[in-house]
């Protein structure tokens, strides 16, 4: 498992979106669809699995789920919370 | 715990000692049944005015004064207090009371302190030397007796520089004006050499740990500032759980032998470098925050200083907050009469 998996599954995640990583002590907050890609990311889920499932559970324009989409992955990223990859 | 326990740095301010901390780790473990001797170099620190922290309050002579006088107060306060355990909180009286170790220990007064060869090692002057033997991350470092010779080592480490006393202080200085401005500041109050280190922008990591003495960790807890004062002191933080910190306080604590309580202050560079900035003799001022998390370091110190095995959970919760706050205590004058004329107080 790398370092970012690691810490993506140690996060603390709580229902009203806030989120504390217990190894840095870094805190964020993100809404009901952050919620939803970060536990699909624990689940292990990939880019096309996260938006096909937003897709299918919440009533919006393909092409913006796509976009928001990555660009919340892109977030991640930045706070090495997932790899590059 | 029953023991008569003596306690320095009782200043609790914006910028504050761990002295007040320490105690009321020691008071708050439900076996305690001892009496706090707090010790003090100047008769205004917030901690003396608190009846329900100290049973009493002794000044001692300024560190500059030596040991002998040191000793001679010792003396003094030991026939009226029976003190078991000494615990020194700050940086600049420790290289005295490691020197005084036996003496005090043949007065009954134990104490559980590095070496001065250990205390030697870690010190800021030497910490680039400590992080090459050890393959540890420091910022660039070069110590200054004057400002003609900071200007050099600017115009080669470049800007920005952490001005650093030997003991306390640290300025950022961006340009020549202000580390003219910052080295008089600092020289004036801690005298040279004065430490120029390179400054590494990045996520600050503290850790308070004790060693055993034979290259063991007994115990250590990790903190994240969350809230800065204008000093740049934590005035809110939250326990954390980082391995890379643990593993290069086990790695520190092995190599050196640590023997006592320190704080490890790191810094996670913007290229996910973790960086040791410095390593602090002593308990740090949050470590409160410890036995918080159910890591009552202080009390850890008391057990070693005895000889005794301390019972130590190697395990705790991140998540666990601590935030200071300001409040009045009300004293009597006759308080501060007391200090003053009689250089004690008995409550």
């Amino acid at each position: 498992m790398t370092e970012s998996n690691k810490r993506l599954n140690a996060l603390a995640v709580s229902d009203s979106g806030f989120i504390f990583d217990p190894s840095t002590g870094q805190t964020f907050t993100t809404n009901e669809i952050g919620l939803e890609i970060i536990r699909l990311l624990k689940q292990g889920k990939k880019l096309e699995a996260i938006i096909s499932y937003i897709d299918e559970h919440y009533d919006a324009d393909g092409d913006v789920i796509y976009k928001d989409t990555v660009q919340f992955l892109s977030q991640l990223k930045t706070y090495r919370l997932i790899d590059e990859s | 715990m029953k023991a008569n326990v003596a306690v320095t740095g009782l200043n609790a301010t914006d910028n504050p000692a761990p002295g007040v901390a320490v105690i009321r780790s020691l008071k708050e473990e439900s076996d305690w049944s001892g009496r706090i001797i707090g010790l003090s170099y100047d008769a205004y620190e917030p901690g003396i005015f608190d009846p329900h922290l100290v049973d009493s309050v002794y000044l001692l002579p300024y560190p500059k004064d030596g040991k002998e006088a040191l000793l001679q107060r010792f003396r003094y306060v030991q026939e009226r207090e029976a003190i078991d355990i000494l615990l020194p909180t700050l940086d600049s009286e420790l290289a005295n009371f490691v020197e005084l170790e036996s003496d005090l220990s043949a007065m009954g007064i134990h104490t559980f302190l590095p070496t001065d060869e250990q205390l030697q090692r870690r010190a800021k002057a030497n910490l680039p030397k400590l992080g090459k033997e050890l393959d540890l991350n420091v910022p660039e470092s070069r110590t200054v007796s004057d400002l003609r010779e900071a200007e050099k080592v600017a115009e080669d480490l470049d800007f920005p520089l952490v001005v650093k006393g030997l003991f306390y202080e640290a300025y950022r200085a961006q340009n020549i004006g202000e580390l003219s401005s910052y080295i008089q500041v600092i020289a004036a109050r801690w005298g040279y050499p004065v430490i120029l280190q390179k400054y590494v922008p990045g996520e600050e990591y503290n850790l308070a740990g004790l060693g055993d003495g034979n290259g063991g960790l007994v115990a250590a807890v990790c903190m994240k500032k969350v809230f800065l004062t204008d000093k740049g002191k934590g005035w809110a933080g939250v326990s954390i759980v980082n391995e890379e910190l643990f593993e290069t306080a086990r790695q520190i604590t092995s190599a050196l032998k640590w023997r006592g309580s320190f704080e490890l202050e790191a810094l996670m560079s913007s290229d996910n470098k973790l960086y040791i900035i410095e390593i602090n003799p002593r308990f740090p001022a949050w470590i409160y925050l410890a036995k918080a998390c159910g890591v009552n370091l202080p009390r850890a110190y008391c057990d070693l200083a005895l000889g005794h095995k301390p019972e130590l959970p190697q395990e705790y919760k991140a998540g666990t907050m601590f935030v200071h706050y300001t409040t009045d205590l009300v004293a009597n004058v006759n308080q501060l009469d007391s200090l003053l004329t009689k250089r004690e107080i008995h409550y």
